[in-house]
């Protein structure tokens, strides 16, 4: 079952840059996917269009069955309640404490309570954070901010996760961490995983199926991929 | 119950919001109270002078005299005119004698005096007394009468109260015109207030988007906080409204210069008032968050 299917999907944004051109794509239930490519190659734009933050210029981006390049903007929270996104930039409230920073997520939609505090608790126990509930952001390492981001991002069992270069601003070691916490959430929850990455080392150790793309274009898909220079 | 929840949410953030950009809440209230205040002055003014209108117009007559040598048939003619005029909502005829009849009732001194004439030298006319349905056009079918065959004199309420009904529709006129040009200005007040609100808060809300906060969610807090604005600004002018027109109302016993011109008694006047206060406060506050998240939302 495919869980994502892309239809010659091109975007041209408003001042004339054709990010994607006809791409094609197909993406299965379950699986951990990289996409690679190098700077300005459209990464960033096939993961916003993703989640409707961008609308294809031509073709159909079908999302869980959705065609998501044809939802109204009043109705796109539909669409995000159903995914869980995390940015290089964590997008953390500063304000808030770490669980409420995830609770957050929960509260917008409504959620009791007692609900809330259950989920918060086993989101953050996923990331291997339950013991700093409490702390707020500025007290956290990146890779801890990063891991409150993806508990924020799985706290609703999402069936999509969106990554978009989650590891770009952490050490090597802190990034492996990272794709453990992803790892393990793919294997357990079955969430779907798609990774935009500039992370050579992540991606050869990691051999998932990996998407490049060449300014706009996508040259090669493989099932246990490596991070190929050539291709780039 | 989630409904429930969601707003029990909108209405915290919103207080909150109003403590932490105070002096601009502040602002926006003391503009709201000023608008307000006006509003619920005019409100007052023009239901009591319409009141009062409605009073005076009720005696509004206008007295027709016939020549004294009109014959019956002629008065009759002229009747029959009077009744076909489209202002005329209703008439009585009096002849001469029943006129010297009803004078000599109310008075000894007229009976004295009336008792020396007879018919025929009467100074007494045949008069009709006719009401009119709009008094606006009071003058023109005053005319009309005046106008006709056999008909000598004609009066209607001195010019007075034409002239008064004219001066409270100006005097209305201009307060409108100071209660929308003082709305306008609160309106923008509050769009830039909730302005300042929405971007101290954009990263948050920009974070309430990507996790599937629905456009009510993301507008409501907003929106309330706006309403909690027109509310706060509605309470001193409802104060003074109220005590105002009490302490106005006792002072002049219910009366302004004559028995005529008669006040709307305060109960139930100053809480429908009030009421209407509030109201236009809240629904201010609403027009001038909306405009704002709309604007500054994209939602
Ligand atoms: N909002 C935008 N408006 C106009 N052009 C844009 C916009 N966003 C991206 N682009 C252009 O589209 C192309 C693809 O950008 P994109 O951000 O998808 O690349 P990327 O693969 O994510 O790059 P990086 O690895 O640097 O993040 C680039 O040429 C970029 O300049
Ligand atoms: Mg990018």
């Amino acid at each position: 079952m495919d869980l994502i299917r892309i239809k010659n999907v091109e975007k041209k944004y408003k001042n004339g840059v054709t990010a994607i051109y006809d791409l094609n794509l197909a993406i299965e239930k379950g699986s951990f996917v990289f996409v690679i490519g190098g700077s300005g190659s459209g990464k960033s734009t096939l993961i916003k269009m993703l989640y409707r933050e961008e609308k294809p210029t031509k073709g159909q981006v079908i999302v869980g069955g959705l065609d998501v390049a044809k939802l109204k903007d009043r109705k796109v929270y539909k669409l995000r309640r159903k995914l869980g996104i995390v940015f290089q930039d964590y997008r953390l409230l500063p304000k808030l404490t770490v669980f409420e920073n995830v609770a957050f997520a929960l509260e917008c939609l409504g959620e009791k309570k007692n609900e809330i505090r259950q989920k918060v608790l086993k989101a953050l126990e996923d990331v291997g954070l339950k013991n700093k509930v409490h702390s707020y952001p500025d007290q956290l390492s990146g890779g801890e901010q990063q891991r409150v981001a993806i508990a924020r991002a799985i706290v609703n069992d999402p069936k999509l996760l969106l990554c978009d270069e989650p590891t770009g601003n952490l050490d090597p070691e802190r990034s492996m961490e990272i794709m453990q916490v992803l790892e393990d959430i793919n294997k357990n929850r079955g969430t779907t995983i798609i990774m935009a990455t500039h992370d050579k080392e992540i991606v050869n150790k990691m051999k998932k199926q990996v998407i490049t793309l060449k300014d706009g274009h996508l040259v090669n898909v493989k099932k246990k991929g490596k991070y190929e220079d050539e291709a780039i | 119950m989630k409904l429930f929840r969601m707003i029990g949410r909108s209405i915290r953030d919103a207080f909150k919001s109003v403590i932490r950009n105070f002096s601009l809440s502040l602002a926006s209230i003391s503009c709201i109270t000023i608008t307000l205040i006006i509003v619920a002055i005019a409100i007052m003014a023009s239901l009591n002078v319409k009141n009062f209108t409605t009073e005076i117009e009720k005696d509004m007559t206008i007295v027709v005299f016939l020549d004294s040598s009109t014959t019956e048939e002629e008065a009759k003619e002229v009747e029959e005119k009077i009744k076909n005029l489209d202002n005329v909502s209703e008439y009585t005829y009096q002849t001469k004698k029943e006129v010297k009849e009803m004078m000599q009732e109310e008075s000894e001194v007229f009976k004295e005096v009336l008792d020396n004439f007879d018919d025929e030298s009467s100074p007494l006319k045949d008069t009709f007394q006719v009401k009119v349905e709009e008094v606006l056009f009071i003058k023109s079918t005053a005319k009309q009468i005046e106008n006709m065959d056999h008909v000598s004199v004609v009066r209607y309420g001195e010019g007075m109260v034409d002239k008064m009904v004219s001066a409270f529709t100006s005097i209305e006129k201009v307060t409108y015109g100071v209660v929308i040009a003082l709305v306008l200005v609160t309106l923008f007040l509050i769009i830039n207030t909730i302005k300042l609100t929405i971007s101290a808060r954009k990263k948050e809300i920009g974070i309430m988007r990507l996790v599937g906060a629905s456009n009510f969610t993301i507008k409501t807090p907003f929106i309330i906080e706006g309403m909690i604005l027109g509310m706060f600004g509605s309470i001193i002018p409802i104060i003074i409204t109220t005590y105002g027109y009490m302490a106005f109302y006792n002072h002049f016993d219910g009366y302004l210069y004559s028995e005529l011109i008669k006040l709307v008694s305060p109960e139930p006047f100053i809480y429908q008032v009030s009421l209407i206060v509030l109201g236009v406060g809240i629904l201010v506050g609403m027009i001038g968050s909306s405009g704002a998240v709309r604007k500054y939302l994209k939602v």
